[in-house]
């Protein structure tokens, strides 16, 4: 359980929100003209990374309103919060602290990030 | 050697204090080469490695491991085994499993603990049935042995269930008496001593860092102990496989996220076959030491923690304690979580890919550890003929683009 800070209400506890999946996701502007390939890749396809993720959460037992959030998926740790008409950050504002693919280290599990 | 295990063999071992059982499996250092490299020593991957060897001649196969041998996803689950899913693709693809299941422990002269105990499926309003009772008639057509129970008959098999006294009643059942439980991490250990023997290097506290290719070709993995090259490469590694896939270039449709479980205090035999409910999230069974085990939901969000949210954990238990009231006061031992890979259908990808000589196993999401004889048994097929077994081919990734999705949802949803 995290907390996370609605750019409108302030810092509740997370089970306040639901989540949107990845942020900055554009419809295709010619659905018409696109392969079937291209078309799945926008309808089923979502960046999963283990690291810095941009994501949407919607306050849906607060304000109900909608914002972007960008957080450290092996950590859990929210690095920024933005309102959906703010640019995207930038990826290298943020410090990905991963050595590894699954970041952790040769023994023992993902709890390690969080402990530390 | 072949290690036998028998009546004689234990009170032999015995007589000595149990000190003299020797390795189950050697723990050599990484060849420079192999024919097939399995990413992931769960039992998806040691099992893939066990078929590869026995039933498709393969000599020269590693599975490579970045910790211990099922410390991932196959020590974290529930152990739920059954095949009583929807469409015709699943009940063939987990009928599969389930058929290996029942030899599985002569099949590797190692006891799997395969209790076919039963699984029960609550229905908790009108939908609920209307689903379950179209499920039941699918499952028949399919040769499989599922039936709907009444209320009555749910009683009989449940005493301890509250089924009137709550806010959404037990109005039936499906039920499936091959289903059952099965002990976690003999499926590892087991298939991992059969592989060994066959020759393969089981190569443990090694993390497979990226898969190296040229030109949409595999060429090997780079990992903590160097470089292996390899012209096959089979990735098993549930949660954290789209992090692998791009080290190759290959995106996948998977999301990843915490999946938590946790079992009480051991007690008296209780309950003695798998309940299971969707509408209120509750699932349980009790182990052979006692403990009741328990599984929850997902986290709403992607994350690699494996952790959990708290609330997740107080919704199941508050069902669990609205169903069983005898439940009310007992402790909990402990709590986990695995990270699972989820497909936007709810059904695994066994498949090749753009990349000649990678192949996937993946988006079992929170209900793989069912199939894992027989996950592992097409996955070899595929990998050794490198096209798929007919049971696994509507499992390709091609169906996120052509559209022979394999709709899940409804026959998992959250209690897979
Ligand atoms: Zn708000």
């Amino acid at each position: 359980m995290i907390l996370i800070k609605c750019p409108y209400c302030g810092e509740r506890d997370q089970s306040e929100f639901e989540n949107g999946g990845e942020a900055h996701v554009i419809r295709p502007k010619n659905p018409e003209s696109l392969s079937d390939k291209d078309w799945g890749e926008y309808v089923f396809y979502r960046n999963n990374p283990k690291g810095i993720f941009y994501e949407r959460w919607v306050h849906s037992h607060g304000c109900k309103k909608w914002f972007n959030a960008v957080r450290n998926t092996s950590t859990d740790q929210i690095l920024k919060v933005y309102k959906v008409n703010e640019k995207r950050p930038d990826l290298s504002e943020f410090q990905n602290t991963l050595k590894s693919p699954s970041g952790e280290p040769s023994v023992g599990s993902g709890n390690f990030a969080v402990k530390k | 050697m072949k290690k036998k295990y028998s009546i004689t063999s234990l009170i032999q071992n015995s007589l000595s204090d149990n000190e003299n059982w020797g390795k189950m499996w050697r723990s050599p250092n990484p060849k420079k080469h192999y024919d097939v490299v399995i990413v992931g020593g769960g039992g998806h991957g040691l099992g893939t490695a066990y078929y590869l060897a026995k039933h498709h001649g393969v000599k020269n196969i590693a599975v490579i491991e970045k910790g211990w041998l099922g410390s991932g996803n196959t020590g974290r689950n529930t152990t739920i085994i059954r095949s009583n899913y929807l469409w015709d693709e699943s009940a063939h693809l987990y009928d599969h499993a389930v058929k290996l299941w029942e030899n599985l422990s002569e099949d590797l002269n190692y006891n799997m603990m395969f209790s076919q105990r039963g699984v029960l499926n609550l229905a908790h309003n009108e939908h609920d049935i209307k689903e379950i009772k179209r499920r039941v008639s699918a499952n028949r057509l399919n040769g499989l042995d599922t039936m709907w129970l009444d209320k009555k008959e749910i009683k009989d098999l449940v005493p301890i269930m509250n089924t009137d006294n709550l806010r959404y009643p037990v109005l039936g059942a499906a039920y499936q008496p091959r289903g059952g439980v099965a002990r976690h991490d003999a499926v590892a250990w087991g298939y991992a001593m059969r592989a060994d023997e066959l020759g393969v290097d089981i190569i443990q506290n090694c993390e497979v860092k990226g898969i190296k290719t040229d030109n949409y070709k595999v060429e090997g993995v780079e990992t903590t102990k160097g470089f292996i090259k390899s012209s096959k490469i089979g990735v098993v590694a549930s949660g954290h496989t789209s992090v692998l896939a791009a080290t190759a270039g290959v995106r996948l449709p998977l999301q990843s996220r915490p999946l938590q479980a946790l079992v009480s205090e051991p007690i008296k035999p209780v309950i003695n076959t798998v309940v299971m409910s969707n509408a209120v999230h509750a699932y349980v069974s009790q182990s052979d030491k006692g403990e009741l085990v328990i599984g929850a939901g997902t986290d709403g969000y992607n994350s690699f923690t494996q952790r959990g949210g708290y609330d997740v954990i107080e919704e199941t238990v508050r069902a669990i304690v609205e169903l069983y009231p005898i439940f009310g006061k007992m402790k909990m031992l402990r709590q986990w979580g695995g990270i699972v890979d989820i497909c936007p259908d709810a059904s695994p990808i066994i498949s090749k890919c753009d990349v000649e000589g990678l192949y996937f196993n993946c988006g079992w999401g929170t209900g793989g550890f069912k199939a894992t004889p027989g996950s592992a048994n097409v996955f070899a097929h595929t990998i050794a003929k490198d096209e798929p077994h007919k049971i696994n081919a509507p499992f390709a990734l091609s169906r996120f683009s052509d559209g022979r999705l394999i709709d899940e949802h409804g026959a998992a949803a959250v209690a897979h």
